[in-house]
């Protein structure tokens, strides 16, 4: 009943995973959305400052007296100093002559028109540099001279901002991974409490408690609560089904049964003959052991049912001792057996009282029924240490030679129990019980030597 | 004693009316709750015999109307569950004892006797013979100012002789009513209780003769 499920994983380990692999994803987008977008507004800005500087070259560009004349103004280079320490080159040529600059700086490959520019990002001595190309168409001796201006940078104070720009969007991609985290672990918590609160609310139910679950649930929860309702309500239906049927069908076993051995009563009351007497005589026995047999079944089986949904209540051992003795006190009178109860102090245990009751009840039963007439019963309880005790001390011989693991088999019975009625289930019933709360069945020879002592020892409450 | 047995299975109700009138008892039968009800406002009963299951309801519903009106007479449930699950609900109703169908009369007997003195008893119960006062319920046995009390087997040897003074008891029979079916007693172990009985007898005119070969009988002197 109480075997381990086996588990398909945890919803809410799968929630925070997915909430938190979505933060992972999203964190790393934010990152390089942020570094691309970073890498293009200082491209851009870069761009523009080379754009500026090439053109301000351009405008210094003259044609006097059919010559190329280029004063490159200081701020053209300058402005480029501002941004950062990069080293500049530049170029001023024509399509077949280079006018000015670093004659071997790379040349563009795209075809640039006349008033326009490009841009390339290149390699130049072993450094990338980005380079603008802007071309001008020039009138020359009356013939179209292209002058094209190619001013470079080196990008490595560009690539030491970037790497600053790119750790700033990783700390940012971090700590908004980090609240994700936080903000899907709480949300994970949150999202399963109902859940958790509805387990707790059935565990804590009493084994008898079979009401509906009431308390308000998420509407996703609904089905799962009605289902679990439908199943309480037919588990109820079909408990209630079953004791009445148990309840019904010893009603009517038991009352033909109790018709029958009145009537044998009656009738051995009234004959003489001595085989007559003894077939009647069989007849009763017969009867008492079905019924006692019947009867013990069926407590075995509501004990087996009681003791695996065991209720804990405490339980004086004293008080309930006493109410046994005094109600078994009219059948051991009928052999004139002398039932005593000695109770020292109120020892308390926890437990299920009538569980406990059947089983001290059946340790009693059996022993009135195996005393010789006008012997004595002594039942006592006592406290020991962290034990309570009860015993039922007799003087019926005793189970000679039997241990108590035999005895306790179910269907066996003592060597003296032949031409006693009784099935063997009593002393079982007694050491379930003891041994479901906890505790021990002990079967010793008493201290007088003419009987048995049986105890029945708990953990104290 | 005056009984009331509420009971709807005729036979068994027609078998424990033979058997109690066998010795002595006076026993209304009530089929149903409400002829329990009737014949309980109508009469006074020592003891109440009550079946659970009737066919006009509980016979539990039946217990708590009766302490309701708050009479005093005990109750005994004759109930056929088991013994686990239903006997402390009945004490908790106010029954002042149970017994498990099918059940000894001498059980029932020693019950009925219990609970009847618990409830104080009543001498009126007391019966006399010769010079002795017999008290079944305390179990006394009183002959001029002594008074003994008597072991339960002496008492009911007692009870059967005085239920038919002069009648001859047979051995066997005395076995039968004197001992539980399940015990295997030889004849003579009588004679040990009809011994002891005769102890106590002495002085009180009461004897009990040796019927040689059919067995004892109870007479005056």
């Amino acid at each position: 009943m109480n075997e381990p499920l086996q588990t398909s994983g945890s919803l809410r380990r799968r929630l925070m995973l997915q909430l938190v692999g979505s933060a992972a994803f999203l964190a790393t987008l934010l990152f390089f959305v942020v570094l691309g977008f970073a890498r293009d507004v200082a491209q851009q800005t870069h761009d523009s400052i080379l754009l500026a500087s090439a053109t301000s070259i351009m405008d210094s560009v003259s044609v006097q007296a059919d010559e190329i004349t280029v004063d490159i103004p200081y701020a053209a280079l300058s402005m480029l100093g501002n941004v950062s320490n990069d080293r500049v080159f530049y170029r001023v040529s024509t399509r077949d002559d280079v006018l000015t600059g670093y004659e071997n700086l790379p040349t563009t490959s795209q075809s640039v028109r006349s008033g326009h520019s490009a841009f390339d990002t290149l390699t130049y001595k072993g450094d990338s540099i980005r380079m603008v190309t802007s071309l001008r168409r020039l009138s020359l001796n009356s013939a179209p001279a292209d002058i094209i201006i190619s001013v470079a940078q080196t990008r490595e104070g560009q690539a030491a901002q970037l790497a600053q720009l790119s750790r700033s969007a990783m700390q940012l991609g971090l700590g908004f991974f980090l609240v994700a985290t936080i903000l899907a672990i709480w949300a994970a918590q949150s999202s399963i409490r109902p859940l958790k609160q509805l387990t707790e609310a059935v565990s804590r139910r009493g084994p008898k408690d079979l009401r509906p679950v009431q308390r308000p649930v998420p509407s996703e929860m609904i089905p799962l609560v009605s289902s679990l309702n439908r199943f309480i309500g037919r588990l109820r239906v079909s408990l209630t089904r079953s004791e009445d049927f148990i309840a019904e069908a010893a009603h009517r076993v038991r009352t033909p049964l109790a018709t029958v051995r009145t009537q044998a009563e009656i009738t051995l009351r009234r004959v003489d003959r001595a085989e007559n007497r003894a077939s009647l005589r069989e007849m009763i026995r017969a009867i008492d052991e079905s019924s006692r047999a019947a009867g013990q079944l069926l407590d075995h089986a509501m004990v087996t049912f009681r003791i695996d949904s065991l209720e804990r209540k405490a339980i004086d051992l004293t008080e309930l001792g006493r109410e046994l003795v005094d109600r078994l006190q009219p059948i051991a009178e009928l052999k004139d057996i002398d039932l005593h109860f000695f109770g020292s102090g109120n020892p308390k245990i926890t437990g299920d009282a009538i569980l406990i009751q059947n089983a001290v009840r059946n340790i009693l039963d059996n022993a009135i029924k195996y005393s010789p007439n006008e012997s004595a019963i002594q039942v006592s309880t006592r406290q020991n240490g962290n034990t309570a005790r009860i015993q039922v001390e007799d003087e019926a011989g005793g189970f000679v030679g039997m241990d108590t693991d035999a005895l306790t088999q179910r269907f066996t019975r003592g060597e003296n129990a032949a031409g006693t009625i009784g099935s063997g289930l009593g002393l079982t019933i007694a050491r379930e019980v003891v041994e479901a709360h906890g505790g021990v069945l002990i079967i010793e020879t008493s201290k007088t030597g003419t009987g048995a002592c049986v105890s029945l020892c708990f953990p104290l409450h | 004693m005056r009984f009331l047995l509420v009971e709807d299975n005729i036979s068994l109700a027609t078998a424990v009316l033979d058997r109690l009138r066998m010795d002595g008892h006076v026993i209304d039968h009530a089929a149903n709750i409400a002829a329990a009800e009737d014949f309980s406002a109508t009469a006074d009963y020592d003891l109440i015999l009550l079946d659970i299951m009737l066919p006009d309801g509980d016979g539990r519903a039946f217990l708590r109307a009766h302490r309701n009106r708050l009479v005093e007479t005990p109750v005994i449930v004759l109930t056929a569950r088991s013994e686990v699950s239903d006997r402390v609900g009945m004490l908790d109703l106010g029954a002042d004892d149970y017994i498990t169908k099918p059940f000894d009369f001498s059980e029932l007997e020693a019950r009925c006797r219990a609970v009847l003195r618990r409830h104080g008893g009543d001498s009126s119960n007391q019966k006399r013979f010769g010079d002795l006062i017999f008290n079944p319920l305390a179990g006394t046995l009183s002959v001029g100012d002594k008074t003994i009390t008597l072991r339960n087997k002496e008492l009911r040897l007692l009870e059967i002789f005085l239920s038919g003074p002069d009648r001859i008891y047979s051995k066997p029979k005395l076995v039968d009513r004197l001992f539980s079916y399940d015990e295997d007693v030889s004849e003579n172990a009588i004679e040990v209780y009809v011994g002891r009985l005769r102890k106590h007898l002495s002085g009180s005119g009461v004897e009990i003769t040796t019927v040689r070969g059919l067995g004892y009988r109870m007479s005056l002197a």
